[in-house]
C-alpha cells in the first residue's frame, strides 16, 4: 500500500493559479474525495498528480517526490480515470484495456504474453468478456466507464485517481462504478483520490472529504464534519438540508428556495 | 488464463494473413511494372527473362540486349523508386495522422512541400544553364534541404509558444511557414517567368526520369525513416487516447511527436527531392487501409508501407502508355485512380454496416 502526500502544491495555467498551497497526507489504502464547486481546482489537482499539469511544491509518493521519477515510472504508480476519457473508435474493448499496460512496455518494445494474460485476467474479473471484442464506439456510457476503470486496474498502480467518475452515469451505474472501485480498492489495497460532485455519494464511499474553494482547501475531515449546511452554504452558495441516517450516512438535500 | 498467445482477446486472428497477401500483391505490382511500357520487348518475355537471370535456371526468352537494358536501366529503377516513394509517403502520412490525431493531415502538413518547392525553384532559377558542370545535381539537394529547413522553422516557431498543451500551435506554424515559402516562390516565378514551366513540371511530380542513382540517393533516408516509424507503431496507438491520457499512461508525448515528425520529414523530404510533389498518396492509402483492416497503427503502418508501394507502382503504369510519347504526370494519375478507388471502399464499407 502506498501513501500520497502534498506539500504546499500549487498549479498554474497561463498565469492563473488554479490550486493554492494544497497540503494533505493520504494514508495508504485511504479514499480521499475532493469536493467543491466548479472551477475550485479539483481536476487541476488530479492533473498535477498525473503529470499532465506542472505543479509547484511537492507531491510525494511513499515519501519521495513525483518529479524525480520518469513518466513511465510515475504511470506504474498512479492510474488515472479522466472525467471525459477518449475511447478511440475502431478499438476493441480488450485493445483499450491493453493500453493500461503501456507503463510496463519499453519505448520500442511490445507487450509480452504476461501483459496480454494480465488484460485477460482483468477482463474476466471485472466481468467484461462481452465487451472485449466489441468496438468501443458501440458501448453505452456505463460500459465505457467500466472499461476505463478496467484499463486503470490493468495498470496495476497502487494509487487510483478518479475525476468525476459518475458524472455521466445514471444512479444505477453510479452505484455500480463506485462499488467496483470500492471492491478493487479493498482487494488491492489501493489508495484512491476522487473528485466528485455528488456530495452524498462522496460521503458514502470515501474515508475523508477535502472541500476546495477557489484553489484553496477550506475544510477536510469525515463526511459529518464537512457536509454541514453552513459550510456548504458558504462555499457552494447553496441552501441545503443535511440528514444523518441511523447508519451514519450523510444525505445532502437541496432546499427549494423559490417557494419561500 | 490462456496458454498460447493466439487465444488472447487482444490479439487479432485475421491480421496474420494480411502481411503475406500484401507482399504477394507487391510482387505482382513489381512484375506488372517491369512488363508494361511503350517500348521494349513483348510483355510475356519479361518474366521468362527474369527467371532466366536467376541462378541455376536457363530459359530462352528471346530477348535482345537492348530489350534487357530497357527493362533493367529504365523500367526497373522506375518501379523501385515508385515503391520507395509510395511507401514513404504513405507511412509518413499515416504517422502524421497518428501524432496529430487528425485524419485529414498529410506528410506535407508542416511545410515539407513548400520548402522543397522553394528549394527547387531557387535552383532552377539561379541555375538556368543546367547543372552539367556540377559534381552533384543541386536540384534534389536543394529540394531536400528546403523541405527540412521549412519543417525545422515550423518546429522552432511552434515550440516557442509557451504553455502549449496541444499540437495546434505546431500545425498553425506549419500553415504560416507554408504560406511564407509559397509567397517567396511565387515572387521568384513572377520575376523569372521563363522557368515557370520547368518548376511546374517539378511540382507535379514525376518518376519517368528515375535512375538507379535516384534510388541510391533516397534509400538511406527512406530506410532510417521507415524503421523509426515502424518502431513507434505501438506508441501511436497509445496516443490515440489524446495527449493528456497518454501522458498519464507514461508516454512522453512531445518526445514521441518530435521523433515521429523528424523521421517522417526525413523520408518525405528525400523522396520529394527526387520525385517532386506527388499528392494524395499520403492521405488516400492510409485511409483505404483503415477502412479495410481497422484503425490500429500496428497494422496500419506496415500495411501502408506495402500498399503505398503497390499503389504508386500501379499508378505509374497508365501514365506511360496513355499519352505516348508524352507522359501523363504521376500526380494526375494518383488523383484520378485514387479518388474513385477510395469512394468504392468507402461505399462498400458503409453497405456492410
Amino acid at each position: 500500500m502506498t501513501s500520497l502526500a502534498f506539500e504546499n502544491v500549487s498549479v498554474q495555467y497561463d498565469g492563473r493559479t488554479a490550486v493554492h498551497g494544497f497540503t494533505d497526507t493520504i494514508k495508504p489504502g485511504e479514499w480521499l474525495c475532493i469536493i467543491g464547486p466548479n472551477g475550485a481546482g479539483k481536476s487541476s489537482l488530479l492533473r498535477a498528480i498525473t503529470g499532465v499539469a506542472p505543479h509547484g511544491g511537492r507531491i510525494l509518493v511513499d515519501g519521495s517526490p513525483l518529479t524525480a521519477r520518469s513518466s513511465r515510472r510515475r504511470a506504474q504508480l498512479i492510474a488515472y480515470v479522466p472525467q471525459s476519457p477518449v475511447l478511440p473508435s475502431g478499438m476493441t474493448g480488450a485493445e483499450y484495456v491493453l493500453l493500461g499496460r503501456n507503463p510496463f512496455v519499453t519505448h520500442f518494445g511490445h507487450e509480452t504474453a504476461h501483459d496480454h494474460s494480465m488484460v485477460d485476467d482483468v477482463i474476466a474479473r471485472l466481468d467484461l468478456a462481452d465487451l472485449a471484442k466489441r468496438d468501443v464506439d458501440t458501448l453505452s456510457g456505463g460500459e465505457r466507464q467500466r472499461l476505463v476503470i478496467a484499463r486503470a486496474i490493468a495498470q496495476e498502480a497502487p494509487i487510483l485517481l478518479l475525476d468525476e467518475p459518475t458524472s455521466a452515469l445514471d444512479i444505477g451505474h453510479q452505484q455500480q462504478a463506485l462499488e467496483l472501485v470500492d471492491k478493487l480498492r479493498r482487494e488491492h489495497g489501493l489508495t484512491v483520490v476522487s473528485a466528485m460532485h455528488d456530495l452524498t455519494l462522496a460521503g458514502i464511499y470515501s474515508d475523508r472529504l477535502a472541500l476546495m474553494h477557489a484553489g484553496h482547501r477550506v475544510a477536510h475531515g469525515p463526511a459529518e464534519d464537512v457536509l454541514r449546511p453552513e459550510t456548504l452554504g458558504e462555499f457552494y452558495g447553496v441552501s441545503v438540508r443535511v440528514h444523518r441516517e441511523d447508519d451514519g450516512t450523510i444525505i445532502v438535500v437541496p432546499n427549494r428556495t423559490s417557494l419561500r | 488464463m490462456s496458454s498460447s498467445t493466439e487465444t488472447h482477446s487482444t490479439v487479432h486472428g485475421a491480421s496474420r494473413w494480411l502481411i503475406p497477401v500484401s507482399v504477394v500483391a507487391l510482387l505482382l505490382a513489381v512484375l506488372g511494372g517491369v512488363m508494361i511500357g511503350p517500348a521494349g520487348p513483348t510483355w510475356w518475355r519479361v518474366p521468362l527473362e527474369l527467371l532466366n537471370r536467376l541462378p541455376f535456371i536457363t530459359i530462352h526468352s528471346g530477348m535482345t540486349a537492348t530489350d534487357w537494358s530497357i527493362i533493367w536501366q529504365i523500367r526497373a529503377p522506375r518501379v523501385v523508386l515508385a515503391a520507395l516513394v509510395g511507401s514513404t509517403l504513405s507511412i509518413s502520412g499515416a504517422s502524421y495522422q497518428g501524432v496529430f490525431r487528425n485524419p485529414l493531415v498529410d506528410p506535407y502538413l508542416l511545410g515539407v512541400a513548400a520548402g522543397s518547392g522553394l528549394g527547387a525553384t531557387i535552383v532552377i532559377t539561379v541555375n538556368r544553364s543546367g547543372s552539367s558542370g556540377w559534381i552533384i545535381d543541386p536540384l534534389p539537394l536543394a529540394a531536400f534541404l528546403g523541405g527540412l529547413l521549412a519543417v525545422l522553422a515550423t518546429y522552432l516557431v511552434g515550440a516557442s509558444v509557451k504553455n502549449d498543451r496541444s499540437s495546434i500551435s505546431l500545425v498553425l506554424a506549419g500553415v504560416a511557414v507554408t504560406s511564407l515559402a509559397t509567397a517567396v516562390q511565387t515572387f521568384l516565378l513572377q520575376r523569372n517567368s521563363d522557368v515557370v514551366r520547368q518548376v511546374y513540371s517539378w511540382i507535379l511530380g514525376r518518376l519517368s526520369s528515375a535512375t538507379w542513382g535516384d534510388v541510391r540517393l533516397v534509400i538511406p533516408y527512406v530506410l532510417v525513416s521507415t524503421v523509426a516509424l515502424l518502431m513507434h507503431r505501438r506508441l501511436l496507438d497509445v496516443l490515440r487516447v489524446g495527449d493528456e491520457e497518454a501522458t498519464a499512461l507514461g508516454v512522453n508525448v512531445s518526445r514521441v511527436r518530435l521523433i515521429v515528425v523528424v523521421a517522417a520529414t526525413l523520408g518525405t523530404a528525400a523522396v520529394v527531392a527526387v520525385s517532386g510533389l506527388i499528392g494524395f498518396v499520403g492521405i488516400i492509402v492510409p485511409h483505404a487501409i483503415r477502412l479495410v483492416v481497422g484503425s490500429s497503427y500496428r497494422i496500419v503502418l506496415p500495411m501502408s508501407l506495402l500498399f503505398g508501394a503497390v499503389f504508386l507502382i500501379v499508378a505509374d503504369i497508365p501514365g506511360r502508355i496513355l499519352d505516348n510519347p508524352a507522359e501523363t504526370p504521376i500526380g494526375v494519375v494518383t488523383a484520378f485512380l485514387g479518388a474513385p478507388f477510395f469512394l468504392l471502399i468507402l461505399r462498400t464499407r458503409q453497405a456492410q454496416r
